[in-house]
């Protein structure tokens, strides 16, 4: 792969691309930084993905598979790719888009109408699952409540829910995400800093959940985001290219910048990355959290109540910190328990979901 | 607990603060004026804009830096009676720390030798190594001339009991029959393409001079100092380097994989403690312009710095994290049954002892970096052809190395492969008889004809 990589460089005078050598180059790969033309360029973005799921087994023939479409660039690309792919080479799959409407004015709502748009342009069913209708809050709600700091956590762990949530409703056997290189090398990073060594074994895996309700994979894990982006343009493809407007408090954002300048020194350390992580030794006998089933909601979980549902509570009673950190002592007079463990209190609250597992 | 009250009577001794002006009676005092740990002294204040400043003494700052270094010695059985150490420095303010308490802990045994009737535990022996890397810089040879001195009259100040110093030119590592060593250190650095790589390969040829060094005067235990904040650096490097696998072996107290075993006992220990050490303790310390990083490595301090800043604690996460890794069967001092070892130390290594399988021991390491690798990586070992070294090396080496320190085409990588010290390429040597070992072990019940013919 590195062949490419000074040779073409140095080599201008070749005005051919490195793959065909017929046509002229019209663009640099991220991934290996050879010069190729259009065609070769789709080409190989595809060739690989297809090769990542046909060698890590992702699907079988006949399941219905849904995509997390969000209306982004990452998502747009999968649905239009693993279209394409299904068609190409006859995967059997049934596919439908998800999507969820998290409720952030001037982000979700324009990208959802870019969702929709993607389902007439792919002719694939479309799904929309809104947190105002699971949970009885929007995100804009809950960061007028809680502030700008911690709101990524409430959105991830409500965001998980409804995607599986959404799955049960459209009856699929899988679901997809678009989830590329930059992501997952970004969540290693994080994981390192934060100390999270459980997380850290598994936020590599390309399937997860297969014990759980629904099973995920990531089939653009080895996929630059940088070439995501580029297959995006040239296809002019229609995506919503937006940040979260709340993104820039994250804490993702130290890891993302770190790796932005590590791209431009050395493109392969992104997958570097993702090797490191794979071949951590981490004993098989570290304290992984034990699987069983929330006592509110039925849902997965290690605690007594899932963590949405925490988060919830916390939400319902004006306990914007509850479920966030680590548990604290009674500090004044109102009785917080982070872990909701005494199901004795009787709240009015807002319903967690309206679907029971 | 700090008061204001004239009236106080629980004892706490309280200062007036250095402007003159009385505390008055009802104002809350919010900064301590009294030593955390022991309540008596006045905290020291360094100033640097660093974390719990102005909460210890000087003599409990120190005392807390002393004995984090000293419990890694006695915890992982670093540094006993009979050992022979090398301390490697380099003039900056770890490894000057890490001389300093050496020192410290051989004038501690040296008063109980003199003083115990018996005279059973002898003192362990202390030398002192400097890597002289002119030949990498030919621009700093002045610089280092000066260094050098100044590193010389640093030892002998640390005696009794005196300390052997070595100064180890870097090209050394060829051998004394190599022709024009520094030529040779020239012509392999300018081999490398990448940076990084350079800087890397630079580091392991320090490591193998100082084993050199070490092995050839004697010396059995090579202290180097490095510290929590440049081991956090390594952990993030590593990780972009795609050397996950092997991290778990560079970050412990021990490595074992050398002949010389290497220990880190300031590896509990932050950067900021350490140069507040010196400070307050007048360590003076040189910085050779040749430190200066640059590529990955160098992009990778940056975020570790930034990311100190958002959060002090950082560094110790990052490292308490990687501290979580498995570590490899080499990474503690082996036992021994040598009867010049005293039964406490023999006691103390056994206690360490962990079970590892025998699978274990044929680890393969790549002959550039030593690196432990990946059994999976390593199925290339044998495609490679007879007599053809170059292919041999890039079958043995790590991923990494194959990337960022051997050249990409198969003549240059010929020619690289005659400049690196042989040492290494025995490695390469050693492993390939090993691999066809190795598996012919565990077939070899099933082997009808007992030849090499077969294969």
């Amino acid at each position: 792969m590195e062949a490419g990589e000074a040779k073409s460089k140095r080599a201008g005078g070749s005005r051919l691309c490195c793959i065909c050598n017929k046509r002229r180059p019209v663009l640099k790969r991220p991934k290996t930084l050879q010069q190729i033309c259009r065609e070769c360029f789709y080409e190989v973005f595809e060739e690989e993905i297809h090769q990542v799921i046909v060698q890590n087994r992702l699907f079988k023939s006949g399941e219905r598979v849904a995509i997390g479409a969000s209306g982004g660039k990452d998502s747009t690309v999968l649905a239009y790719v693993l279209s394409e792919l299904n068609r190409r080479h006859n995967y059997g799959l049934d596919l439908f888009l998800l999507s969820i409407d998290e409720g952030i004015t001037g982000y979700r709502d324009d990208s959802l109408e870019t969702v929709k748009r993607n389902e007439v342009q792919y002719g694939l069913p479309l799904q929309i699952v809104s947190y105002k209708d699971l949970y009885g809050w929007t995100m804009d709600d809950i960061v007028k409540m809680i502030g700008l700091k911690n709101n990524c956590t409430f959105c991830g762990v409500f965001r998980r829910q409804a995607l599986d949530r959404g799955a049960t409703l459209l009856k699929v056997d899988k679901l997809v995400t678009g989830h590329n290189a930059d992501d997952i090398a970004e969540t290693v990073l994080l994981n390192i800093l934060r100390g999270d060594i459980a997380r850290l074994s598994r936020c590599t895996s390309i399937t997860t959940g297969e014990d759980g309700p629904i099973p995920r994979c990531k089939p653009f894990k080895y996929t630059y985001e940088k070439e995501i982006v580029m297959y995006a343009y040239f296809k002019k493809l229609d995506y919503f290219s937006t940040e979260c407007i709340y993104s820039p408090n994250a804490y993702r954002g130290f890891a993302r910048e770190f790796i932005k300048d590590l791209e431009r020194l050395r493109p392969r350390a992104i997958l570097d990355i993702i090797k490191s992580g794979e071949d951590f030794r981490i004993a098989t006998t570290t304290k992984m959290p034990e699987q069983g089933t929330c006592e509110r909601c039925g849902y997965i979980s290690s605690q007594k109540w899932c963590k949405a549902c925490v988060l919830l509570e916390g939400l319902n009673r004006g306990l914007p910190k509850m479920g966030i950190g680590r548990p604290r002592g009674n500090g004044n007079g109102d009785n917080k328990h982070t872990k909701a463990g005494s199901t004795a209190k009787s709240i009015e609250s807002k319903q967690c979901g309206s679907l029971d597992f | 607990m700090a008061c204001n009250s004239t009236g106080c009577e629980s004892g706490c001794y309280d200062r007036e603060k250095d402007n003159g002006s009385k505390i008055v009676e009802d104002a809350v005092v919010t900064q301590e004026s009294v030593c955390v740990k022991c309540k008596c002294n006045e905290p020291m204040t360094f100033g640097d804009g660093g974390s719990e400043d102005g909460r210890f003494c000087a003599e409990c700052f120190r005392n807390n830096v002393f004995g984090k270094f000293r419990l890694a010695v006695t915890s992982h059985a670093m540094i006993t009676p009979s050992d022979n150490v090398l301390v490697a420095f380099s003039g900056g303010s770890s490894s000057r720390v890490a001389l300093q308490f050496v020192h410290e802990l051989q004038i501690k045994a040296l008063k109980n030798y003199e003083a115990s009737r018996d005279r059973s535990l002898p003192v362990f022996g202390v030398g002192v190594a400097f890597v002289d890397e002119t030949a990498a810089f030919p621009a700093l040879s002045t610089e280092m001339i000066d260094a050098i001195e100044w590193i010389r009259s640093t030892v002998s100040s640390l005696s009794p009991p005196a300390k052997g110093l070595h100064v180890v030119p870097i090209e050394s590592v060829f051998g004394s029959d190599s022709l024009d060593p520094r030529d040779r250190l020239v012509k392999l650095l300018d081999s490398v393409p990448d940076d990084t790589g350079k800087e890397d390969l630079l580091l392991h040829l320090k490591m193998l001079s100082l084993q050199k060094v070490a092995s050839e005067n004697g010396y059995n235990r090579l202290v180097v100092g490095s510290c929590t904040s440049r081991i956090a650096s390594h952990v993030l490097t590593a990780t972009v380097k795609g050397r996950g696998y092997s991290l778990s072996a560079d970050i412990q107290h021990v490595d074992a994989r050398w002949k010389v075993p290497i220990v880190l006992p300031l590896r509990d220990c932050v950067r900021q403690e350490i140069t507040r050490l010196c400070l307050l303790d007048g360590l003076k310390t040189v910085e050779l312009a040749c430190r200066s990083q640059s590529g990955i490595n160098d992009l990778v301090s940056s975020f570790v710095a930034l990311l100190q800043e958002e959060n002090p604690s950082r560094e110790c996460t990052i490292v308490r994290t990687a501290a979580k890794l498995t570590p490899f069967y080499f990474n503690k001092i082996p036992e021994t049954d040598d009867s010049n070892v005293p039964m406490a130390t023999q006691r103390r290594l056994k206690r360490f002892n962990l079970k590892y399988d025998g699978s274990m021991t044929t680890e393969a390491f790549c002959p550039i970096c030593n690196g432990p690798q990946n059994r999976s990586d390593s199925s290339e070992l044998d495609y490679f052809e007879e007599g053809q070294e170059s292919d041999a090396l890039y079958a043995a080496c790590c991923s990494s190395c194959r990337f960022q320190i051997l050249p990409q085409d198969g003549s240059s990588r010929e020619q690289f492969g005659s400049f690196l010290p042989d040492h290494m390429i025995s490695q390469v040597k050693h492993q390939k008889v090993n691999s066809q070992a190795y598996l012919r072990e565990k077939i070899k019940d099933c082997l009808l004809l007992d030849d090499e013919e077969v294969v």
